[in-house]
C-alpha cells in the first residue's frame, strides 16, 4: 500500500520519472518523489561533466542506491550548465527534498519546442497510478 | 565413492511425501527424445583407489628440479601457517559473503587484504581480487577506456608477453587501438600519446626483471589526460618505488608470490588498486566497514551496484567468483612476513640474484643483457640457443631458466633466470657450473 | 574484532628467512638509487605467528561454511567439498609444478601427470555434456561465459556474419548479460511464459542480427523448458549459436546432455556441480565445451595426444581466439573436480542429480503449506518461493526471512533473484543434505512463517545471534571506508 506520491504543479515530467522546471534560460532537472521512493536510500550520484551535451531522453547520469543503479535521462536536449555538487557529500538530499535541494542538473541551450514531448503534473499522476 | 547421506529409507520417505513412486517420475519433464543417448563414464572408485591413481599421476611430473624459472611466477617459500589457516572449513567451504552478519570472517580478512594491497601500492582503494595478473591488466585497461571514453591503449613490450597476448585476445572485437612499443626510453612516447589515448600500461620490474622509474612516462600520459596503469610484483613493492610515487592511477599484478603454490598455472591472484576518483569504475567485489544499530563495527560488500548481479549488462565487469581464498592466503602471508620481513625477503631475493649474475657472467660467452638494477630476475645472452642449453640442464636436474625465444623471436639465445630466497649459494653454484659445462 | 593492523606492535615478527651466505657485496638494496626506491616501508602488520594464527582462527569462527551447516543457496550448488580432493591438490608433484615447464623443449615430458589430468578431465566433461572439445582455461563461470561469447564472435567473424545481438531470458543470471555486453554485444531480453522462456516470444526476437542465445535448462527457477528443442532448432536456422550456462547441471546429469538439447557451447562451474570448494568467493573454474563447428576457435594451448600416447601442448591452431588465461586454467581447481568425477563415476553422478531433484521437490511440497511457491508444479534441483504475501500482509520481506534463518542456524537461500519473482527465495538443498537437516530447515521456515503473522518485529530485528546485527549498508556506501586508515596502524 503506497501513499500518493507528490507531483507538484508547474513542472514537466518524463515517463522515466524525471521532473523539469524552466527558470528563464535554464531548465532544472531532478528525480520525482516516485523515483526516489523506488530507489531507496540514495548512496551516490554520478553527475555529468559541465559543458557536455545531452539529447532528449538520452542517458544523462547515474544514480545509485544500495540495491540498484538507475539511469537518469535528460528531459530535453541541451548543454549541462551546472551540476548540484552538494550531492557529493549528501546524496540523501534527493530522498529528502527531491524537488528542491535535491536537484541534479541545470541545462542550457535547450529547445522549447521539445517541452511538448513532456507530461504535465496531471498526466504524470495518471502514469504513477497505472504503475501502482 | 558417494557423498550423499541418503539411504533407501530416506529416499522412500521423501518420495512418499511427494506422493510419487520413483525418482524417475521426477524427470518426466524431460521429453524422451531429448534424454541422454549414452552415459559412458567409468565406474566410481573408492578413496584409496582414486588416491593411488592421482599419486601416480603426480609422480609423473618432475618433482626435484632446482627451479630458476620465473616469468611472473616464482618458487617462493610458503610458510606452513598459510595452508593451516586457509584449510579451515569455515573459510574455504564458505560462499561469497552476501549475508554479512554470518560472514564476518571472510569479510574482515578481505578488508585486511584490501588494506595491505593499498599499503603496498600506495593507492587509495583495492578490490577483493581478480582472477590473475593478466585479467587484472585487461580490467584496468577497460577502466581507462570507460573513464576517458577513449579508444587507444599503449603497452610497453617489456610488459609480460603472456599478458599482452591475453589483452589482445580480449580486445579484438572491441574496436580499440592496441599499440605495442618499446618504451624503455620515455621519448618513444612522443609519437604515440594523443587525444585518443585512454591508458598507458607498463610493468615494474619489467618482464626481464629490470627496475624502472616510470614517473616521466606517467607524467606524459597525464599531459594528454590519459591514465597510467602499472603492473607490479608484490614482493618487489616492499622496496621499489610505488605506483603512486610514480604517478600511476591503477596498479595491478600477480599475487602468486604471496603464499600461493605454483600449481601448474592456477589458481592465482590478480590484485588491483586505484586512485580514489576511479573507485566507482573499479570491477570486482569490494568490502567496506560498516556499523550495526548497537554501534558494533562490522564489514560488508559495498558498492555492489557496479557489479553484474545488479547492473547486469551495464556492469563494470562480469566477474562473479574471484580468488577470495587466494587473497586470504596472501594477507596471511603478508602478515607472517610483516613490515620488516617483507623488506628482508625482497632484499634476499635481490642478493641471491646478484650472486647468480656474477657467477653466470663469469662463464665465457655468457653476459647479462641489461644494465640493471634488477629485482630477482635477469636475462643473460648465451653463445647457443637457450632452448638447447635449458634442455641439457634439465638432464642435470636444474630448470635453468626460461628461453626468451618462446615469446620474443629475436631473442633465441637469451635466457631469463629467476632467483628467489629459496635458491642457496650451493644451488646457484650448480647452475653456473652446469651451464658452463653444457655450453 | 580488531584488525590485524590494530594488533601490531613495533618489532614483533613472524618471518623466518634463510641466511644468504653469499658475500655482503651482493647486497643490492643499499645500492639502489633513490629514484627507484619507495620512500618508506609499507605499513604491514608486525605480529608474532601465534597472534596471527589466533587472529585468523577467531575470524574463521565468525564464518559459516558447508562444513558448518546447511547452505541452501539457490544457483550456487553448495554441496559437500570432499576432503580427499584437498589432499590431491596439495601433492607436491602437482602443487610445486611451474607452469612454464611444458613450454621448454621436451618440457611436456616433465609434466605428463599434470597434462594427463587436464586431458582426462576434458574427456570426462565431453561425455557428461555431449560436447566435442573443451578448454580448461576459463578461471570462473563468468569467465567461461565471456570465453563462450568470444568463441561465438570468432565463429561469426570467420563466416563473414554481421551479428550484434545476444538474446537472454528475463530469468538469466546477471553474468549472462554482463558477459555479452563486455564482449561488445547488445543484449535483448526475452520474456518468460509460465516460468520458462516463451518460444513464441523467442522467435519474434530472433532475426539475422542475433549472434547467439544464452540460456540455462533447467532455468534459475528450477524449471525445465520443454520447448528447448524448438528453441534451439529455430536458433540454428538463423545461424545463431546456442550457449548453455552450466550452473544448473546438477539437475540433469545422466538424464540429459546440453549437446542433445541442441546447445553449441557449454560452460561448467566446477565449484558448483563438481564439488570444488567456494573459498569464500573463489577460486572457481569455468571450463568451456563446444561442438565441432566451434572447435577451431578454442583458446590455445590445447592438450593433445601423440601417436605414442604422450601428451603435449598444441599452440598450432591459427583460428584460436588466443589466451583467456595465462596458462592451462585454474589447474588446482580442475584437479579437485577430476578427483570428484573419478570417485563418483557415471552411476554416482546420475545419483547426484536424482538426489538433488528429489530433495528440492521434497522441500517444495513440505514448505508449500506456509510459503507461496512461485510455480506450482514439479521443479528440478532448485525451487523458488515468494514472500510477497508476507510482505503485503505483515510487512515481512524476503530479507527478513533470510536474517531470521541465520538465527535458526541455517545459511539463508538466495534472495531477490531471479528478478522475475517478487520477494524471491531461491532454495537449492543439493544432494548432500541429510533428511533430518531438510526437516529441520522446513521446521525453521514454519516457525518464521508463524512469526511473520504473530511477531513481525522479531523478524525485523534478526539476526541477533551473530557477532554483528544488520549493518548500515547505506552509510557504508555513502561514505566508503575500504581499508584500515594508516594513522591507526602501529
Amino acid at each position: 500500500m503506497s501513499e500518493v506520491k507528490k507531483a507538484p504543479e508547474g513542472l514537466y515530467y518524463t515517463k522515466e520519472h524525471e521532473w523539469l522546471r524552466v527558470e528563464g534560460d535554464l531548465a532544472v532537472v531532478g528525480l520525482t518523489d516516485f523515483a526516489q521512493d523506488q530507489l531507496g536510500d540514495i548512496t551516490y550520484v554520478e553527475l555529468p561533466e559541465p559543458e557536455s551535451e545531452v539529447e532528449q531522453m538520452g542517458e544523462m547520469c547515474v544514480v545509485e542506491s544500495v540495491k540498484t543503479a538507475a539511469d537518469v535521462y535528460a528531459p530535453l536536449s541541451g548543454v549541462v550548465v551546472e551540476v548540484n555538487s552538494a550531492l557529493g557529500d549528501a546524496p540523501e538530499l534527493i530522498n529528502q527534498d527531491c524537488y528542491g535541494a535535491g536537484w541534479l542538473v541545470k541545462l542550457g541551450d535547450f529547445d522549447r519546442a521539445e517541452l511538448e514531448n513532456l507530461m504535465d503534473a496531471a498526466a504524470y499522476r495518471l502514469l504513477m497510478a497505472e504503475g501502482e | 565413492m558417494r557423498f550423499t547421506p541418503h539411504t533407501p529409507e530416506d529416499r522412500a520417505a521423501m518420495l512418499a511425501a511427494l506422493g510419487q513412486g520413483s525418482v524417475a517420475e521426477l524427470f518426466e519433464v524431460i521429453p524422451e527424445r531429448l534424454r541422454a543417448r549414452a552415459w559412458d563414464l567409468p565406474p566410481g572408485m573408492s578413496e584409496p583407489e582414486v588416491g593411488q591413481y592421482l599419486a601416480k599421476l603426480a609422480g609423473l611430473n618432475a618433482q626435484d628440479l632446482v627451479c630458476f624459472l620465473g616469468g611472473g611466477f616464482y618458487d617462493h617459500h610458503i610458510p606452513a601457517a598459510v595452508d593451516a589457516l586457509i584449510s579451515r572449513g569455515e573459510f574455504y567451504t564458505a560462499y561469497t559473503p552476501y549475508q554479512a552478519e554470518m560472514s564476518q570472517g571472510t569479510l574482515q580478512s578481505i578488508f585486511e587484504y584490501q588494506s595491505a594491497i593499498c599499503r603496498l601500492t600506495g593507492l587509495d582503494a583495492a578490490n577483493a581480487s581478480m582472477y590473475d595478473g593478466g585479467t587484472a591488466i585487461y580490467e584496468a585497461a577497460m577502466m581507462a577506456v570507460r573513464k576517458t571514453k577513449r579508444k587507444k591503449l599503449i603497452v610497453c613490450t617489456s610488459v609480460s608477453p603472456i599478458y599482452r597476448i591475453m589483452l589482445k585476445s580480449y580486445t579484438v572485437n572491441l574496436h580499440l587501438e592496441l599499440v605495442e612499443a618499446d618504451l624503455s626510453d620515455p621519448s618513444a612516447l612522443q609519437g604515440l600519446l594523443d587525444q585518443d589515448t585512454a591508458g598507458l600500461i607498463l610493468q615494474n620490474p619489467d618482464f626481464f626483471g629490470v627496475l624502472h622509474d616510470y614517473a616521466p612516462h606517467f607524467e606524459a600520459v597525464h599531459a594528454v589526460k590519459g591514465l597510467g596503469i602499472l603492473g607490479c610484483n608484490p614482493i618487489a613493492l616492499a622496496v621499489a618505488k610505488t605506483p603512486v610515487e610514480m604517478g600511476a592511477d591503477i596498479a595491478v599484478g600477480e599475487g602468486q608470490p604471496l603464499g600461493l603454490p605454483l600449481s601448474f598455472g592456477g589458481p592465482y591472484l590478480g590484485f588491483m588498486a586505484a586512485a580514489e576518483g576511479l573507485l566507482r569504475t573499479m570491477p570486482g567485489r569490494i568490502v567496506g566497514r560498516a556499523h550495526d544499530k548497537e554501534g558494533r563495527t562490522g564489514y560488508c560488500l559495498t558498492l555492489q551496484t557496479r557489479e553484474q548481479h545488479i547492473r547486469r549488462e551495464k556492469a563494470t565487469s562480469n566477474i562473479c567468483s574471484n580468488e577470495a581464498l587466494c587473497a586470504l592466503a596472501a594477507v596471511i602471508f603478508l602478515g607472517l612476513m610483516g613490515k620488516q620481513g617483507l623488506v628482508e625477503l625482497a632484499e634476499l631475493n635481490m642478493t641471491q640474484a646478484a650472486y647468480a649474475r656474477e657467477r653466470l657472467g663469469a662463464i665465457p660467452g655468457v653476459e647479462a643483457v641489461d644494465q640493471g638494477p634488477w629485482f630477482n630476475e635477469f636475462r643473460v645472452r648465451l653463445p647457443i640457443d637457450a632452448r638447447v642449453a635449458v634442455s641439457r640442464m634439465i638432464d642435470k636436474g636444474i630448470a635453468a631458466g626460461f628461453p626468451l625465444g618462446r615469446y620474443y623471436p629475436d631473442q633465441a639465445n637469451n635466457l631469463l633466470v629467476a632467483v628467489t630466497e629459496k635458491r642457496s649459494k650451493e644451488e646457484i653454484g650448480y647452475l653456473a657450473e652446469g651451464l658452463e659445462a653444457v655450453l | 574484532m580488531k584488525t590485524i593492523f590494530e594488533k601490531s606492535r613495533p618489532g614483533r615478527r613472524a618471518a623466518s628467512l634463510p641466511c644468504s651466505r653469499v658475500d655482503e657485496r651482493f647486497c643490492q638494496l643499499s645500492q639502489l638509487p633513490p629514484e627507484l626506491r619507495r620512500e618508506k616501508p609499507a605499513e604491514l602488520p608486525e605480529v608474532a605467528e601465534i597472534d596471527l594464527v589466533r587472529h585468523y582462527t577467531l575470524l574463521s569462527r565468525m564464518n559459516f561454511g558447508v562444513d558448518v551447516g546447511t547452505y541452501p543457496l539457490g544457483s550456487c550448488t553448495m554441496k559437500y567439498n570432499p576432503k580427499f580432493t584437498e589432499w590431491a591438490a596439495r601433492l607436491p608433484g602437482f602443487a610445486g609444478l611451474h607452469p612454464l615447464l611444458p613450454q621448454l623443449r621436451r618440457g611436456g615430458l616433465l609434466a605428463q601427470g599434470a597434462l594427463r589430468v587436464v586431458y582426462e578431465l576434458e574427456q570426462l566433461l565431453k561425455q557428461i555434456t555431449g560436447m566435442d572439445a573443451f578448454t580448461m582455461q576459463p578461471l570462473a563461470g563468468a569467465h567461461g561465459e565471456l570465453t563462450g561469447i568470444m568463441l561465438m564472435a570468432a565463429y561469426h567473424k570467420d563466416k563473414g556474419n554481421q551479428k550484434s545481438i545476444v538474446l537472454v531470458p528475463d530469468s538469466a543470471h546477471g553474468t549472462n548479460p554482463a558477459s555479452a555486453a563486455i564482449a561488445g554485444y547488445q543484449v535483448v531480453t526475452v520474456p518468460s511464459k509460465d516460468g520458462v522462456m516463451d518460444p513464441v516470444a523467442f522467435k519474434e526476437k530472433l532475426n539475422d542480427e542475433v549472434a547467439g542465445v544464452m540460456m540455462t535448462n533447467p532455468n534459475t527457477l528450477g524449471l525445465f523448458n520443454p520447448h528447448i528443442a524448438e528453441i534451439t532448432e529455430a536458433a540454428h536456422r538463423a545461424d545463431a549459436i546456442m550457449y548453455y550456462d552450466g550452473a544448473n547441471l546438477n539437475a540433469i546429469m545422466g538424464y540429459a546432455k546440453p549437446a542433445d538439447l541442441g546447445f553449441d557451447i557449454v560452460h561448467l562451474n566446477l565449484h558448483k556441480t563438481f564439488g570444488t570448494p567456494h573459498g569464500g568467493g573463489g577460486p572457481g573454474a569455468g571450463p568451456v565445451g563446444v561442438v565441432e563447428k566451434l572447435m577451431d576457435y578454442l583458446p590455445i594451448s590445447r592438450v593433445e595426444m601423440r601417436a605414442d600416447g604422450t601428451l603435449f601442448l598444441n599452440y598450432d591452431h591459427p583460428n584460436s581466439i588466443g589466451y583467456v588465461a595465462p596458462f592451462y586454467g585454474n589447474f588446482g581447481v580442475c584437479l579437485k573436480a577430476f578427483a570428484y568425477i573419478l570417485a563418483l563415476g557415471g552411476e554416482g553422478l546420475k545419483e547426484v542429480s536424482e538426489d538433488a531433484v528429489l530433495a528440492a521437490n521434497y522441500l517444495r511440497v513440505k514448505l508449500g503449506d506456509k510459503w507461496e511457491v512461485a510455480f506450482n508444479r514439479p521443479c528440478m534441483h532448485e525451487v523458488v518461493f515468494s514472500a510477497e504475501d508476507k510482505a503485503a500482509d505483515y510487512g515481512v520481506s524476503a530479507l527478513d526471512v533470510a536474517k531470521a534463518l541465520i538465527d535458526e542456524g541455517f545459511h539463508p537461500p538466495t534472495v531477490y533473484f531471479p528478478l522475475v519473482v517478487k520477494e524471491s527465495l531461491m532454495i537449492e538443498p543439493t544432494e548432500t543434505e541429510a533428511l533430518e537437516n531438510l526437516d529441520a530447515f522446513i521446521a525453521a521456515m514454519g516457525r518464521i512463517a508463524d512469526k511473520a503473522a504473530g511477531d513481525p518485529e522479531a523478524l525485523h530485528a534478526a539476526p541477533i545471534t551473530t557477532p554483528v546485527g544488520r549493518l548500515d549498508e547505506v552509510a557504508a556506501a555513502r561514505h566508503p571506508v575500504l581499508k584500515e586508515p594508516e594513522d591507526q596502524g602501529a
